[in-house]
């Protein structure tokens, strides 16, 4: 079995060459994998019962109909970016970072506890500093599975998965209100006679408040944040470091083919924990955005599951930090729109999750994409493999 | 003697978290040994969960025709759509990385995400059931008897799947190692080229064995509801990756992999134990609650440098 389905392409529909070929070509097939996954939702919306267009169109006219339903949009489409760089990041190292999200809430707390302990700095420093804590704090939690896997050879999967689940019970810990039981936790919100607030921090200080570029409506949930931009341009400096510097070659090597990268002279191992601590980074920046920006504080039933979305924004993307931002964008009408086609047609907003899952088959799948619209394969891909067993590298 | 009942509740505990980590360890096992990684087994395990839990509610309700309601119908029914879910899931995994040679790790986190997504999607609150499995036999002493209770209550009053599971380790480990059906099933595991020049039907075998494993995971999920508790979203909760632990801790043996799982079990079952005891004011009892993924991480750590795996395992095969 060497060709899946041997058509011919019809001479017209040969796609174009040339450098606007190729980037047509690359988009095509995630193109397809959308729209495909669309219709099956739409199936998934009859079986309910439902109508399919009234609820894509409560979907479309929430998330874009408006000023605020495009701010949204881009509010949610800024998490999305940096944790899909942070699972591209990785992939292009050869790493399945799964744990984005437990990268993300770590770098959420360790940006608010900068964000309210921290007293008396001036608004720019602060912002910052706050920042910063939230990459530190992600890059810790990318540092432990990059080491385990340098050099105990435990495969990132299911070690980022387990501290997912490590950094979510030790988020619990750190903001639990006292019981009779059991004392609260260090960064709890508490008043001076004790009594806590149930699962999050003190909100964070003004100072810290990632500064609001535009403001569609009085919502303070609304608010266009420099979070936003600054998003997208670490999504171009990513392409940089990936494409236009030693290190991103080096990094790409490994990924490709750890073995030759390391009779090359590259070392393999080190060059792991550093993929793994910079995919970290990337994950608590997305983490600090959401607290500095959004929520201005940190709360244990924030941001569920934007690090697990963000492994679809990144195969969606082709793993390209350019493409992640249309990527992530598509991800963020996607959420900011799910209560508007619940209020629509009563289509309940876990649909989203199903079309997520969806365009992530297919564009993991392009093989199917491809059969069905017969689509011949492009030859200069780059692909990295992940499944080389456990623990060999 | 007075710490007979605590011991009791905790050797129960254990066992009862073992279950559906032993049945997905052995679930990853056949997967394994035939070459494929399946790391989808979490969301087979929750499709299979939801599977059971979705069709005791729809034979619970009123208007059902009443044998359908009777308790080994019903009950056989709803275990019977978590296997058949847990094998569609495993079948789609196959589909993707035999036939469309997706990287196996890829697919397999598809597989994880679409059953978040679709369970969520489906699932509805509140849904009232007839009951769960009944022990298959009541433990026959009685408090009077001392010692003798506490072992019946170790031995009796579990449900069928969790007998069935022990029955299982067996069958799984005879079948892999002394039956033709085994032989062939190493053999694609450690050399696929070698196989098929023989005459083994390669990716028949791997598309047989990922029905089973699939089949596996299914009861893993059922026996977490139908022995267990009512549905939650993501209630699976990591137990298909702990059980990806367990087998390489087992070294992709189901007997040692069931020593394995006991020692997760009883990893979980600590944090209920621990409160039993009002330690929860010493250790918190998240910190407990995160023995369990520590652990796995210390398996991990340890023990995947020496376990060998099979030598084929995560790369697709292609016949010449």
């Amino acid at each position: 079995m060497t060709e899946l389905a041997p058509v011919s392409l019809p001479v017209d529909r040969e796609p174009p060459s040339g450098r606007a070929g190729n980037v047509l070509r690359s988009i095509l097939v995630p193109i397809l994998a959308v729209f495909t996954a669309v219709i099956i939702g739409s199936l998934f919306i009859l079986l309910a019962g439902l109508d399919p267009f009234k609820a894509y169109g409560g979907l479309l006219n929430s998330s874009l109909g408006s000023d605020g339903g495009i701010t949204a949009s881009l509010l949610r489409m800024a998490p999305f970016i940096l944790s899909g760089l942070s699972v591209a990041f990785a992939f292009k190292g050869g790493l399945f970072n799964i744990g984005a999200q437990g990268q993300l809430v770590v770098g959420a707390i360790c940006s608010a506890w900068a964000g309210f302990a921290l007293v008396g700095l001036p608004p720019a420093v602060h912002v910052v500093i706050g920042l910063a804590a939230g990459i530190f704090g992600g890059m810790l939690w990318g540092l432990i599975p990059g080491l385990l896997k340098a050099y105990t050879g435990a495969h990132e999967v299911i070690s980022t998965i387990m501290l997912n689940y490590i950094a979510s019970l030790l988020l619990e810990w750190a903001v639990n209100p006292a019981r009779p039981s059991a004392a609260a936790g260090p960064l709890a919100f508490c008043d001076v006679v004790g009594k806590c607030a149930l699962g999050k921090t003190p909100p964070i200080l003004q100072s810290a408040y990632l500064p609001v570029i535009y403001q569609p409506s009085g919502n303070t949930q609304d608010q266009l944040h420099l979070g936003v931009f600054l998003a997208i341009a670490v999504a171009l400096l990513t392409w940089i470091v990936l494409y236009r510097t030693t290190f991103g070659f080096e990094l790409r090597m490994v990924g490709l083919n750890p073995n030759a990268a390391r009779y090359s002279g590259i070392n393999v191992s080190r060059m792991t924990v550093i993929t793994m601590v910079i995919a970290g980074g990337l994950a608590g920046f997305a983490g600090a955005i959401q607290t500095q920006g959004l929520y201005h504080e940190f709360q244990t039933n924030q941001s569920l599951t934007l690090g697990f979305d963000s492994i679809a924004v990144a195969l969606l993307a082709g793993s390209n930090p350019i493409g992640i931002i249309p990527s992530a964008f598509l991800f963020g009408v996607l959420g900011a729109g799910s209560r508007g086609m619940q209020l629509a047609s009563r289509v309940p907003p876990e649909l989203i999750q199903v079309i997520q899952a969806l365009i992530l088959m297919f564009v993991a799948a392009d093989q199917i994409i491809r059969y069905i619209y017969h689509i011949r394969k492009s030859g200069d891909e780059e692909k990295v493999v992940l499944s080389t067993g456990w623990g060999q590298r | 003697m007075d710490n007979l009942p605590a011991i009791t509740a905790i050797v129960n505990a254990s066992i009862r978290d073992a279950i559906p980590i032993i049945l997905g360890a052995l679930s990853g096992i056949i997967s394994e040994r035939s070459g494929i990684v399946n790391i989808g087994i979490e969301g087979m395990m929750l499709s299979g969960a939801f599977a059971s839990f979705m069709t005791n509610v729809y034979l619970s309700q009123a208007g059902i025709p009443d044998f359908l309601q009777q308790q080994p119908i019903r009950l056989g029914l709803s275990i019977l759509a978590a296997l058949f879910v847990g094998m569609l899931l495993a079948l789609l995994h196959a589909v993707l990385s035999i036939r469309f040679k997706v990287d196996q790790i890829i697919s397999g986190t598809v597989i994880n995400i679409f059953a978040l997504g679709i369970t969520g999607y489906l699932y509805i609150g509140g849904a009232n059931t007839l009951g769960v499995l009944p022990a298959v036999i009541n433990n026959p002493f009685t408090r009077e008897q001392g010692v003798l209770f506490y072992i019946g209550s170790v031995l009796f009053g579990k449900g069928i799947i969790t007998y069935a599971t022990f029955v299982l380790v067996f069958v799984v480990g005879f079948a892999l190692f002394r039956t033709t059906w085994g032989l062939r099933t190493r053999a694609v595991g450690e050399n696929p080229r070698a196989a098929d020049t023989l005459g083994i039907n390669v990716h028949r075998l791997q598309y047989t064995n990922l029905a089973i494993s699939g089949v596996l995971a299914g009861l893993s999920g059922a026996v977490l509801i139908l022995e267990g508790v009512s549905f939650e979203r993501g209630m699976s909760n990591g137990r298909g990756f702990i059980a990806l632990a367990v087998m390489i801790f087992g070294m992709w043996r189901p007997s040692l992999a069931f020593g394995g799982a006991l020692l997760f079990g009883f990893a979980r079952a600590l944090q209920t134990s621990l409160q039993f005891f009002g330690a929860g004011e010493i250790i918190p009892h998240q910190f407990v609650a995160m023995l369990p993924y520590i652990l796995t991480l210390v398996v991990l750590a340890g023990f995947v440098g020496r376990a060998r795996p099979p030598a084929h395992v995560g790369q697709a095969y292609e016949v010449e």
